[in-house]
């Protein structure tokens, strides 16, 4: 039963998501509507988790911006996440980076991969 | 009014068209047979009985088989009795499937809901339950009081805990996002009552989309 579900979540699912975990920098091209028409708005930063699965997988890409940290979770699968393009692999040794939290300017850095 | 014998498959999420992300339950929807008919000359009212899943006559009682063996049908598992609106017409051994639907419907859906067991008033009847300090000891999520002394006695209706859930519940007006005539499914807007895997039925609203 459970995989009916699945198939059927798959539909609706990407069907090439770029490879890309915790600790990657990313650029997420994002769709906007503004004022009757669409355009692309992106968003830098360093993927500190995935979460879920199917068709409901989100990632949440964490920045600093005018020296506030932000963190925009988006749905992995929606049509408004138009590209996610891939800057630097990060080496990171858990899934979730969420205490970089705790931690300013140099203590963020995260080593880059081989 | 179109009606359809179902299980629950699950409950899911997809995008609509500017994106947003719309929660649904996915519900396999049959095929359902037609394996009976009620008439208001017969049985003074006009009905069609639904059945779901087919079973092998062996492993059916024999009385239970003599019924479907009259009417040269399979027996099923489930049989599901369903009002008819004046005017409309089915037969004996028609096959319904998920596209008597169309996305936009309004529909009800009924179920045995899931069950929760013996369960105290905050949960059961929404009590609001007492504070969780200013004095209040070891009375946190309880009733409280049940009655005044001048009357002597607990009003009949009373809400009190006592068994939760596992009773048949219809969700109504609910939408119809999507049909998928290939996979026999349809994608419901919200929740519907029970666990997944149970049976659901699924009946058209007058004076929705589609009148």
């Amino acid at each position: 039963m459970e995989d009916k579900l699945l198939t059927l979540e798959r539909q609706h699912m990407k069907p090439n998501v770029p490879p890309f975990g915790p600790g990657d920098t990313v650029r997420v091209h994002m769709r906007v509507a503004e004022g009757g028409r669409d355009r692309l708005q992106a968003f830098e930063g360093v993927v500190v988790a995935r979460k879920g699965g199917g068709l409901r997988e989100t990632f949440t890409v964490r920045r600093i911006s005018h020296g506030v940290g932000v963190e925009r979770t988006f749905p992995l699968h929606s049509p408004r996440v138009e590209r996610i393009e891939i800057l630097r692999k990060g080496r990171v040794r858990r899934a979730k980076l969420y205490y970089l939290r705790e931690k300013i300017g140099k203590e963020t850095r995260i080593r880059e991969k081989r | 009014m179109p009606a359809l014998l179902g299980r629950k498959l699950g409950m899911t999420q997809v995008f609509d068209r500017a994106g947003n992300i719309v929660p649904v339950t996915v519900v396999e929807a049959g095929p359902c047979v037609v394996v009976g008919l009620r008439t208001p000359e017969r049985e003074g009212y006009a009905a069609v009985q639904l059945g779901l899943e087919p079973v092998p006559e062996s492993r059916v009682p024999k009385p239970y088989r003599g019924v479907f063996q009259k009417r040269g049908l399979q027996p099923v598992r489930v049989v599901r009795e369903v009002r008819l609106a004046p005017g409309e017409t089915y037969e004996v051994g028609q096959a319904l499937k998920a596209d008597v639907f169309r996305g936009g419907d309004r529909v009800d859906v009924t179920g045995v809901s899931k069950g929760k067991g013996f369960a105290g008033t905050i949960k059961r009847h929404n009590f609001g339950g007492q504070r969780d300090s200013h004095g209040v000891s070891l009375m946190h999520r309880a009733v409280g009081s049940i009655g005044s002394s001048n009357v002597g006695r607990v009003f009949k209706g009373k809400r009190m805990p006592g068994r939760l859930g596992g009773e048949r519940t219809t969700i109504r007006g609910l939408r119809v996002e999507s049909v998928d005539p290939e996979r026999n499914v349809l994608l419901i807007r919200g929740a519907v009552p029970g666990p997944r895997g149970s049976v659901v039925l699924v009946r058209h609203v007058e004076g929705g989309a589609r009148a």
